[in-house]
């Protein structure tokens, strides 16, 4: 049984991420988020300006935000505040709602799936009708009606998210583990006298690992797609905290005569969504067993 | 005494705006033409007794008419239904003579009984009209708001064409609520046969009648043939398309497709608009009975402290808001606008010094500030105003965090004092009619203060509030410039105790199409928003 | 079959159940009073009290929501607060606008997407098929109201090409439907991708090919049917996306749909509006769900109903 269950190692690191590696594109979304996360960490370093101080010089008399060059590298926006310094802290709010929602989408997800999964019976029916009910929601009118009740803050945006994007690992999670129970490994464990929380974590959930990780990567994806949405609608992050998706929001108006306002935010979205996505998906194809060789 | 107070208590009967006040109808105007009008919001309703909303108030007004009215372009008031009108000395009756002649839509002719309706329509709490309370100086409005009347004691139907209102309180701003959109005469047979959905099959006695409505998209209005005031409307019809966003509504208007957009010049296209002077001169510019204003909760610290809330008027720099939103305003020094009788002229309020504003801190003992919140409505441009607030107020020491967040969330944090500051922006208070005591009741007197009102700030001054309704009983039309000097005092007395820090007041600009004819009054008409549709005329 | 059918539309009547229980538990502990949104900035306390009692606010949650839910079985969806409307009649007239816009999305990502696939399958491991599929990640990483604007931007704006924004004719589609459509596309030409490469491994075509048929011949008789069927199923599920995304490209398009009309609500909490719409919308997600589930066994026999 030991080898058996040695065999399943699930996780082959090393192989891993040396597949990884030889990934150009994958090589290429790592690139775009460290580069990300390198901004977000050193933003008090690198930020030329304080991404809230409303410059006296940073609009024209009209009240026009000034174009990219000059003092301002990327321009100001609409309050006259240093654009570039305001993208570089706005990496901040991408990340950490982009990891703290999606983490916490990640350990709701399982922690359902694996139930339902493990159980099955009513526990899980009820589970999975409740995921079933959750994927009938319009999911923006719903993460729009939260974010209006817990009156908006960085912290009750990633909850909102992750209360919406949770769904999704959970059904993958639910598969995998019915499954798994019906494994001969883990009918023996039960048969042996094992607890069920062992069972389920010692067992089942390092099984799970690569799933976990996949969804993982590209759940932040969607993730950080969805908290520039809700700040695009004026319902997510509050000002003046810094976030690509309301730097548009405040500077729409402009965006045909200050396009660089909305594009270059808009473009930092993209490419952050972008990464993950990449990066996502050659997990997918290092990792999980089942895609390999599938191309 | 007694009796002969009674016995010269006669009836006032008083003269009616002499024509040469009224308006002057272009001679070079000509009827005819379609003009097309655009909206971002959609129009929920045209039902009178409903709409108060900024785009179907004038469209509602084009429809529908009531008692009085007011000389296009102008605050003033004129007799719009009513032929005439007698106000007796103790100014608690007034009896209107209705014009005769005046036909529905529907053909049928308008009678006192429509008037009597009207009145217990609105006031009728199955009606949900949000202007009901408009309607409190008439005698038994009380028992028809707690359901124990169905009809307005003091409205009484004398022969079909004299109707006499009795007031329970002599009530100054009367004939301004006569002229309301809510005082409209509507027919009780119409309302009856629509149902609930008489805001979306209106019939009024209105200069135009609601021809086509597609839901979400347009609606055409056409010509009353019918009018009963001779030579308007000039227009044929008029074509309103909602759900254009302003900036697209620019550009049609640049190519010729659309003639005035409802929403005005968009923020980011006005410069480029006024540097064109070929495109400039199709703007009008006017005042607008606007306020925009933070409150400070009177009721909860720091801010129970009148030295703090003056240190908060020091300290924003009104210059700097008005130039984040084009210049499109004045900075505001007290309640009242500019263009609103009472308007204290020469009045500086409080000037922006953030030296004096950091010593009334430390006097008060904030030396070192405080943290606070201010509460805003989450479209633009209010978020951006809010942190340009937020930015002055970080200068002597406080620290507000912003809650940005739906109107009605806002607006509710204010009704139940939990909000600390509130920028009034996006619901701003745009009056319902020209006269200064609309800017107190609601929004800064003790009746509003009460939970759910409108009054943020929770400002409730016994002294001030006894001198508003002194002012309010000088019903005598000859009383009104002392009136008017009582209202000033109020205000200024209100910003000794700085509830507010009055910010700006938004100058309307509207533009029209090369072919829009009429005076220019008639496009920034303080009541008529944003068009005074009956008298404009198209010129090819 | 008959049985199944029955269950999954039971199945889908509780989930609906569900729905309309959460979103109104959810209004109705929103910080915000809808009769203050009705009553307006003039009204005195007591004509607040009286709208509560006329529009029944003032009674407990589950009367509330028992009232809801019995106008509803009855097809009854309400009267919008502000407009006085019957809500039925507001989606009514705003549904084909919606629907207009997903038939234009749904067309967009499938001429965009299968095209993609396929191709990328043809040229598999070649450079077009590596860029076509960078492309593909692109759509579906890019934030749809960044893509409304960049088109709205560059084809309205500087080209000319469209309109800036509004509704009516098929000019004024275009955008909104290729920006809805984009996201879905990324994902088409995935699976197309990978479907082809599944059915040209197959031995019926090495079969055609062995038998002598040219290469385009047995890629557009044989080999594209198959592969193009198992795709098309998942159409119902993308209403579910849409959904999320009308809001968002409706209002920047100014397209007169539900999305809109929710939006607007949301912002006013006209609180049979919103629940109006999201029951709307819940329904088609489900049944959208269940003609995929029901659907797909017809196209890809492999796949029995459970």
């Amino acid at each position: 049984m030991t080898d058996a269950t040695a065999a399943e190692r699930p996780i082959r690191a090393k192989g891993a991420l040396r597949r990884l590696a030889e990934r150009p594109l994958a090589l290429f979304g790592l690139f775009l988020i460290l580069l990300v996360v390198g901004g977000a960490v050193l933003a008090p370093l690198v930020a030329p300006f304080d991404p809230s101080e409303q410059h006296f010089d940073g609009l024209t008399i009209e009240g026009a935000p000034l174009p990219p060059g000059g003092v301002f590298l990327l321009g100001t926006d609409l309050l006259g505040r240093d654009l570039l310094s305001r993208i570089l802290w706005g990496a901040r709010t991408s990340l950490i709602i982009g990891v703290a929602a999606n983490g916490l989408a990640l350990v709701i997800g399982t922690l359902v799936g694996l139930t339902a999964g493990y159980f099955r019976g009513w526990i899980g029916a009820v589970l999975m009708r409740f995921t079933d009910l959750m994927m009938a929601f319009p999911a923006l009118l719903l993460a729009i009606c939260l974010a209006a009740i817990f009156q908006p803050s960085l912290w009750i945006v990633a909850m909102v998210i992750a209360f919406v994007n949770w769904v999704q690992t959970a059904r993958v999670i639910f598969t995998e583990t019915s499954a798994l129970s019906e494994r001969e490994f883990i009918a023996a464990e039960r048969t042996l006298g094992a607890g069920t929380g062992r069972i389920l974590f010692r067992h089942i959930l390092p099984h799970l690992l690569p799933t976990i990780i996949v969804w993982g990567t590209l759940g932040i994806s969607t993730t950080v797609l969805l908290e520039a949405t809700l700040s695009y609608l004026g319902v997510g992050v509050q000002p003046p905290t810094p976030s690509w998706g309301n730097i548009i929001f405040e500077n729409q108006t402009y965006f045909q005569s200050a396009p660089w306002l909305v594009f270059i935010p808009g473009a930092a979205i993209l490419l952050l969504a972008l990464a993950f996505n990449l990066v996502g998906d050659a997990l997918r194809d290092v990792l999980d067993p089942t895609q390999r060789g599938r191309d | 005494m007694k009796r002969l107070l009674a016995s010269t208590a006669v009836m006032l009967a008083l003269a009616l705006p002499a024509a040469a006040q009224d308006y002057t109808p272009d001679p070079n105007a000509k009827p005819g033409g379609t003009i097309t009008i655009t909206y971002k919001d959609d129009v929920a309703t045209l039902d009178p007794a409903i709409g108060y909303d900024w785009q179907n108030w004038s469209m509602i007004k084009s429809i529908f008419d009531g008692l009085m009215d007011y000389v296009p372009g102008t605050t003033q008031l004129r007799p719009g239904l009513a032929e005439s009108y007698e106000i007796s000395e103790d100014g608690l009756t007034y009896t209107f003579k209705l014009r005769p002649g005046v036909k529905f839509h529907n053909g049928r002719e308008m009678v006192a009984e429509d008037l009597k309706y009207s009145l217990d329509r609105v006031t009728l709490p199955a009606t949900q009209s949000p202007g009901a309370g408009f309607f409190g100086s008439i005698k038994g409005f009380d028992a028809m708001a707690d359901g124990s009347a169905t009809t307005l004691e003091g409205v009484t139907v004398v022969d079909p064409s004299t109707v006499r209102i009795e007031l329970s309180r002599p009530d100054a701003t009367f004939l301004h609520v006569m002229a309301l959109n809510f005082a409209s005469v509507v027919p009780k047979e119409a309302v009856e046969a629509a149902g609930a959905d008489f805001g979306k099959q209106p019939v009024g006695t209105g200069a135009f009648k609601l021809g086509e409505w597609t839901l979400g998209q347009r609606l055409v209005f056409e010509k009353n043939a019918d009018y009963w005031r001779a030579g308007v409307p000039y227009l044929d019809s008029i074509v309103f398309e909602v759900g254009q966003e302003p900036i697209v509504a620019l550009l049609r208007l640049q190519n010729g497709e659309v003639d005035v957009p409802g929403d005005g010049i968009p923020p980011a296209k006005f410069t480029e608009v006024m540097a064109d002077p070929a495109q400039a001169e199709r703007v009008v510019e006017g005042g607008q009975l606007h306020t925009g204003y933070i409150t400070m909760n009177v009721t909860q610290p720091p801010f129970d402290n009148l030295q703090v809330r003056q240190a908060v008027n020091m300290a924003i720099n009104k210059q700097r808001i008005t130039q984040i939103i084009n210049g499109r305003a004045i900075p505001a020094t007290q309640p009242l606008p500019p263009s609103m009788p009472g308007y204290t002229e020469g009045y500086e309020g409080y000037p922006h010094d953030v030296e004096k504003a950091k010593a009334l801190l430390s006097e008060a003992g904030f030396a070192d500030g405080f943290e606070t919140e201010l509460y805003v409505m989450n479209t633009d441009p209010n978020p951006r105003i809010a942190q340009a607030i937020q930015q002055d107020l970080s200068q002597i020491g406080i620290k507000a965090s912003i809650q940005s967040l739906a109107q009605a969330n806002v607006i509710e944090a204010g009704g139940n004092g939990s909000a600390p500051m509130i920028w009034s922006g996006g619901m701003a208070w745009i009056a319902d009619f020209p006269d200064p005591s609309n800017f107190y009741g609601p929004i800064l007197g003790c009746a509003g203060a009460a939970d759910g009102g409108w009054n943020w700030s929770k400002f409730c001054d016994e002294a001030l509030d006894a001198k508003a309704t002194e002012a309010d009983s000088l019903a005598d039309p000859a009383r009104a410039e002392e009136r008017l000097k009582l209202w000033s005092d109020v205000y200024t007395g209100v910003m000794e105790k700085a509830p507010w820090v009055p910010v700006f007041n938004e100058q309307r600009y509207t533009m029209k199409s090369a072919r829009m004819g009429g005076d220019d009054s008639l496009y920034v008409d303080p009541v008529s928003i944003p068009v005074n549709y009956d008298y404009v005329f198209v010129t090819e | 079959m008959p049985a199944y059918l029955l269950r999954r539309l039971f199945q889908s009547a509780l989930i609906l159940l569900g729905v309309s229980l959460v979103t109104f538990i959810l209004l109705y502990v929103l910080p915000a009073d809808p009769v203050r949104q009705i009553a307006g900035r003039s009204a005195t306390p007591q004509v607040v009290e009286n709208i509560r009692r006329q529009l029944g606010l003032d009674q407990p949650f589950l009367v509330q929501y028992g009232r809801y839910l019995w106008g509803l079985l009855q097809g009854d969806f309400g009267r919008s607060y502000l407009q006085k409307t019957d809500v039925a009649t507001l989606i009514a007239a705003r549904l084909p606008a919606t629907l207009q816009l997903m038939g234009g999305a749904i067309l967009c990502e499938l001429v965009l997407g299968l095209t993609m696939g396929i191709v990328a399958a043809l040229r598999r491991g070649r450079a077009l098929d590596q860029g076509l599929m960078i492309v593909s990640f692109v759509a579906v990483s890019a934030p749809q109201f960044v893509v409304s604007l960049l088109l709205l931007y560059v084809f309205a704006v500087k080209l000319g090409w469209f309109p800036i924004g509004g509704y009516g004719t098929l000019s004024h589609l275009v955008l909104p439907a290729v920006t809805l459509g984009i996201l879905g596309s990324g994902w088409y030409s995935r699976m197309m991708r990978s479907s082809m490469i599944d059915v040209l491994r197959q031995d019926y075509i090495r079969t055609a090919r062995a038998k002598g048929l040219t290469r385009g011949r047995v890629i557009l008789r044989h080999a594209l049917p198959n592969a193009i069927l198992p795709i098309v199923a998942m159409i119902g599920i993308d209403i579910g996306i849409f959904m999320g995304g009308i809001v968002v490209v409706e209002s920047v398009f100014g397209w007169p749909g539900i999305g809109q009309l929710a939006w607007q609500a949301i912002q006013r909490i006209d609180i049979p509006i919103i629940m109006g719409v999201t029951m709307v919308s819940a329904c088609a997600i489900v049944l959208g769900n269940l003609l995929a589930d029901l659907v797909t066994p017809f196209i890809d026999p492999r796949i029995k109903l459970k």
